[in-house]
């Protein structure tokens, strides 16, 4: 038998980084097409039914009178509605406040105070609900007894359980960190579960015939095989708690995350809907690139597990 | 059972064997799967006993419970009736004294070791120190002839070689039994012939008792000792053909007229106790009454 039948010869490997990075170039350039896609059909809708816009003013010594009247009137693409994207870019520049820093610096300030409670919430809600999962899938009866409740907690709107969470503890932004959890602790519960019981039956079989203890199946088959699915359930709890945290946040009178930017421009959103808008794009932001850590996190642990190299970033 | 044409030297091999320790001692076992109506008795009356050095191969059409009884030696599952001893322990205690090894016809490797990491699992829940453990299994590369693919991943590697690396791992902790359930089952006729061979090198020199289940006649008889021949409905052990072929078995065994003889012997131990005649008509009146009844309903 050929030493080199099964494994991969140096050129091999080469050509497969080179192939590798050139998929990151490509990844790269779909989503920069997509997100031009996404702009030209905003702004293409406001062409055919926004508001009236015009540009009067002097570029290069050159004088421009531009005006221009859309064919149709919709509602939806107004300039309350729908904002021109570049005035919702202009946002980003300008002040947020009289004489003070740029709306942009402002936000990602509190963006990245929300990043902070739900880290945090995240990584309380991971432990809390992969330790459920080892719990449940060596006690039947705790299994039986506990997962439905585990799922009617999460059919009551985090809305309600908030202000809860937030009085009963009153710790700040660490409240809020709680209130993550509670909202991430799921997905992880039911993917780790289902992962701890995903190792092949026969795999199950010769860790019996080693006579193995139950700390070691589950250290060395049920915890390895759990991690594909363990990963996918963090993604899905990444994105969430987001959410959770700028939830939380209202309740417990946060004035430095992202909650409050929705609340105070969501008040003004008459006189100036692009602020709104662009709170919202840093919040989805702030999960993209959450979704993207954890992503990251994950290539770089299963990286050598099934002979696939994939590094994307972004969801 | 015993033939009268043998050499010699076989009947010395027999004698020795004889004498030999027994290493598995089945007795009036039973084993019936659900219960009422809808019980299935897999195996009814099973005496079998093999002796250390011994090659035994259980061999029968699907549904005669040969892999079930592999699964009785083994402890991974129980039985209804009788008793299984493993180097004269209940057979529960001989795998808690991790007294076999266990090879399926999966490989079962785990994806995220690295080969030669597959191979000292059992070393490290069986708590052997690092050194040992590297020793153990680079002498077992050598042996299953994979050397310079320990830091390799299963998924880098053809079906046979993970086979030979499920072996390896069965071996690693020295157990003086060797389970095997259909191991070449899943291998192309080259590979498995040539699996075969390595494998009847590698019990030469380990001197380790196996008992191995599958539906190939050529490899039962070209590899074992005995052929115990199981019959269904229940599965029983209807006979136990002596292959008196010489040791070490090589490429030229499977010329032998001997062996042409005895691969015979088998598939027609195994004709004749298919169900047929009367037997099998009343089996097919029966599916045709069901048939007809789920039709009708």
């Amino acid at each position: 038998m050929a030493v080199a039948a099964g494994s991969l010869s140096p050129t091999a490997r080469a050509a497969s980084v080179g192939r590798r990075s050139i998929s990151v170039w490509r990844k790269a350039a779909v989503a920069i097409v997509v997100l031009l896609a996404v702009v030209l059909i905003w702004e293409a809708a406001k062409w055919l039914g926004g508001d009236p816009w015009f540009i009067h003013g002097t570029v290069f010594g050159v004088r421009i009178d531009y005006e221009h009247r859309p064919p149709l009137q919709w509602r939806i693409a107004d300039d309350l509605s729908l904002p021109h994207v570049w005035d919702v870019t202009r946002a980003f520049v300008d002040p947020a406040q009289r004489n003070g820093p740029p709306l942009g610096l402002v936000l990602s300030g509190q963006a990245l105070f929300t990043f902070r409670e739900a880290l945090v919430g995240f990584v309380f809600g991971g432990i809390l609900g992969l330790g459920l999962a080892v719990w449940f899938v060596h006690s039947q009866l705790a299994e039986r007894a506990l997962v439905p409740y585990v799922v009617a907690s999460q059919t009551v709107p985090i809305l309600a359980i908030s202000p809860i969470v937030v009085n009963a503890t009153k710790a700040g932004w660490l409240s809020v960190a709680l209130v993550t959890a509670y909202l991430t602790f799921f997905p992880v519960t039911i993917g780790a579960l289902r992962g701890l019981r995903a190792a092949d039956p026969r795999a199950f079989e010769l860790f019996r015939s080693y006579a193995a203890s139950r700390r070691q199946i589950l250290m060395r088959l049920r915890m390895p095989a759990s991690l594909p699915y363990l990963f996918a359930a963090l993604r899905i709890a990444a994105a969430a708690a987001v959410i959770g945290a700028i939830i939380g946040e209202i309740p417990a009178g946060i004035q430095d995350g992202l909650a409050s930017a929705i609340v105070n421009y969501n008040q003004y959103y008459v006189t100036a809907p692009e602020r709104l808008w662009a709170t919202i794009v840093l919040c989805s932001a702030v999960g993209l690139v959450f979704v993207g850590l954890v992503k990251l996190a994950e290539a770089v642990v299963l990286r050598r597990r099934y002979g696939t190299l994939d590094v994307s970033p972004g969801q | 059972m015993t033939e009268s044409e043998t050499g010699r030297s076989a009947a010395d091999r027999t004698k020795a064997r004889s004498t030999a320790r027994p290493v598995v001692e089945v007795d009036g076992l039973e084993k019936t799967f659900g219960s009422g109506e809808s019980a299935v008795r897999a195996l009814e009356d099973i005496d079998l006993t093999i002796r250390q050095g011994e090659f035994v191969s259980l061999i029968g059409p699907s549904g005669c419970g040969k892999s079930t009884l592999l699964r009785l030696i083994g402890d991974l599952t129980s039985p209804s009736a009788g008793r299984v001893l493993v180097n004269g322990k209940p057979a529960a205690r001989a795998r808690l004294d991790r007294d076999y090894g266990m090879v399926f016809q999966a490989p079962v490797l785990m994806d995220w070791r690295t080969i030669d990491r597959n191979i000292e699992l059992p070393l490290e829940i069986m708590g052997f120190r690092r050194a040992e453990r590297s020793r153990r299994s680079a002498e077992l590369l050598k042996l299953v002839e994979l050397e310079g693919f320990e830091g390799k991943h299963p998924w880098q590697l053809s079906g046979g070689m993970q086979q030979r690396v499920a072996i390896a791992r069965a071996l690693a902790f020295d157990p003086k039994l060797l389970l095997m359930d259909e191991p070449f089952g899943a291998l192309d006729e080259m590979t498995r012939e040539r699996m075969n061979l390595e494998l009847m090198k590698i019990w030469g020199q380990t001197g380790t008792t196996v008992v191995f289940v599958t539906h190939s006649i050529p490899e039962a008889v070209f590899l074992s000792t005995r052929v115990a021949v199981m019959s269904p409905r229940p599965g029983r052990i209807a006979r136990v053909i002596e292959v008196d072929l010489p040791q070490p078995r090589t490429v030229e065994t499977r010329e032998l007229p001997r062996y042409f003889e005895l691969v015979t012997r088998v598939r027609e131990t195994l004709r004749r106790h298919e169900p047929e005649g009367r037997e099998l008509e009343e089996i097919e009146a029966s599916d045709a009454a069901r048939i007809r009844a789920e039709g009708l309903a």
